[in-house]
């Protein structure tokens, strides 16, 4: 449910550490309260984003949330292919429905972020 | 909070099925079940059971019955010659709608009228407060469930449980004492999802008897419980006005699309002064269905621009069949003809769309305006 190797906010999103960069995402739980995801709003590449401030929108056919970056810094890349296939973000969250790839300028940031198992408990839920 | 919510029959039914619950106009209502799209699909395509045992069902009965409703609401109840349903808004004074409802006629003495969950109570307050000596106005609303079975083949699935031949009930039509499954219950041939379908009013202690049955009998169908969620976008998808969002006291039947069911030249009836007026003087805004560009989603309150003057959305939402994003909304009149370009404000930005010929889906065809 909540891949160990990710740090999670309590916003529900993920951030998946890759070299310099931080790869980031909604949740399983995020997406299965979201349910029925129609449409995702991204920021361009190049835009700034803001610790725990939101950098886009996600919309379900009965409700839209804002996304929440897990860490600053700027967006060097975006998943485009999200537009047409929002719905990846309930089959897929953790792999073909990432968001967006940062460039964080605090890494001290993601010490906030929780484990899997702090996250599970977050949500309710005991980790598998 | 959840202690304050009013549950259905069928409550207990709905959380063993795993239905995510909401609260919705005082009741704890399933919002979803396997999910919105999914119920969304199984209706159009086969057929979904819904609780909308919230509604609610004021008997009017006596010798005054057919004149007194006929004073109440826009539409012309004499109408109604057999075992028939009639779709009308209650009026203001000023011919705001207090309301949107079915008038069932069980015979000249017997009316019964079905309204909206979140107006219930204001309702029967109004209709109490209007009410002739020669009338009795009965609040059934507790003691009826009532189950929609809509979709394709909803008939054929209802057949399986009644030796009466439902497919002989004409469209908004009903027959008051059918044999379902071993219980009487009223099956009319109505709905507020665009398909056909039936809805049953039954005995509340029935209910999950009948659930659970309809279940049954359509499983090989397809038939698949459906939630609040899934009735919303179908009902919009069909073009059909919810009240409280599309319209209220606020605004009339004409303003909204509803002037087939404003019937100036039958007997008077509250608030047919001013809609009368209000048809002499013509309209400021008018209700109209708009597509959007691309796929974010208008929700309701959201600003509408056109030439330059002001509108707003009344719902919103992309819908799983036009797969597009769809919504009503009032506007000018110099914006309302279909292709007339407008744009809808959603969070700061000015997405374009354009006016569309209502409904967005019509039976049998699979095309947005």
């Amino acid at each position: 449910m909540y891949p160990k190797e990710l740090r999670y906010s309590k916003e529900h999103e993920w951030a998946r550490i890759e070299g310099n960069r931080v790869r980031i995402g909604i949740t399983k739980f995020a997406a299965d309260r979201l349910s029925d995801i129609v449409y995702v709003e991204l920021p361009s590449v190049g835009a700034e984003v803001k610790f725990m401030e939101p950098f886009g929108v996600v919309e379900s056919v009965k409700a839209v949330s804002d996304l929440y970056a897990p860490v600053s810094g700027k967006v060097v890349e975006i998943n485009a292919g999200l537009a047409d296939t929002p719905e990846v973000l309930n089959t897929d969250p953790y792999n073909a429905a990432w968001m967006i790839v940062v460039e964080p300028s605090n890494r001290a940031e993601l010490d906030q972020l929780l484990d899997a198992s702090a996250y599970a408990a977050h949500v309710g839920e005991t980790q598998s | 909070m959840s202690e304050a919510l009013k549950r259905t029959p069928l409550h207990r039914l709905h959380a063993a099925a795993g239905a995510r619950m909401v609260p919705f106009a005082g009741w704890d209502m399933p919002v979803q079940y396997a999910g919105i799209i999914q119920e969304h699909v199984a209706v159009r395509t086969r057929a979904g059971l819904f609780d909308v045992s919230h509604m609610g069902e004021i008997r009017v009965a006596g010798p005054g019955a057919i004149a007194f409703v006929q004073r109440l609401v826009t539409n012309d109840v004499s109408r109604l010659t057999g075992t028939q349903a009639l779709y009308t808004p209650m009026c203001t004074p000023d011919g705001g709608v207090i309301d949107d409802l079915l008038v069932y006629r069980f015979s000249e003495t017997d009316l019964m009228l079905v309204v909206n969950a979140a107006n219930t109570a204001e309702d029967l307050a109004w209709i109490r407060d209007h009410a002739s000596p020669d009338v009795r106005i009965i609040d059934r609303s507790d003691e009826i469930a009532l189950l929609a079975l809509q979709g394709p083949r909803a008939a054929g699935i209802l057949q399986r449980l009644t030796a009466t031949p439902v497919g002989d009930i004409r469209y908004y039509w009903f027959r008051p004492d059918v044999e379902v499954a071993g219980r009487t219950v009223i099956v009319s041939r109505t709905g507020y999802t665009g398909e056909d379908g039936f809805e049953l009013y039954v005995p509340a202690e029935a209910a999950p008897h009948l659930w659970e049955a309809l279940l049954e009998a359509g499983e090989r169908d397809g038939l698949i419980p459906a939630g609040l969620g899934a009735r919303d976008t179908l009902r919009l998808e069909a073009g059909l006005l919810l009240h409280g969002a599309d319209m209220d006291k606020t605004t009339t039947p004409l303003e909204v699309g509803l002037g087939w069911t404003v019937k100036l030249d039958k007997e008077t009836f509250v608030g047919a002064d001013a809609l009368r007026r209000q048809k002499a003087e013509g309209l400021s805004r008018r209700l109209v269905g708009f597509v959007l560009d691309g796929r974010s989603i208008a929700r309701h309150g959201f600003p509408i621009r056109c030439n330059g003057a002001a509108g707003r959305v009344t719902s919103g939402s992309f819908t799983p069949t036009v797969e597009k994003s769809i919504g009503l909304g009032l506007v000018p009149p110099a914006c309302a003809a279909p292709g007339h370009p407008l744009s809808v404000e959603i969070r700061g930005r000015a997405v374009p769309g354009t006016v569309v010929k209502l409904p967005f889906y019509r039976r049998g065809q699979h095309s947005a305006g």
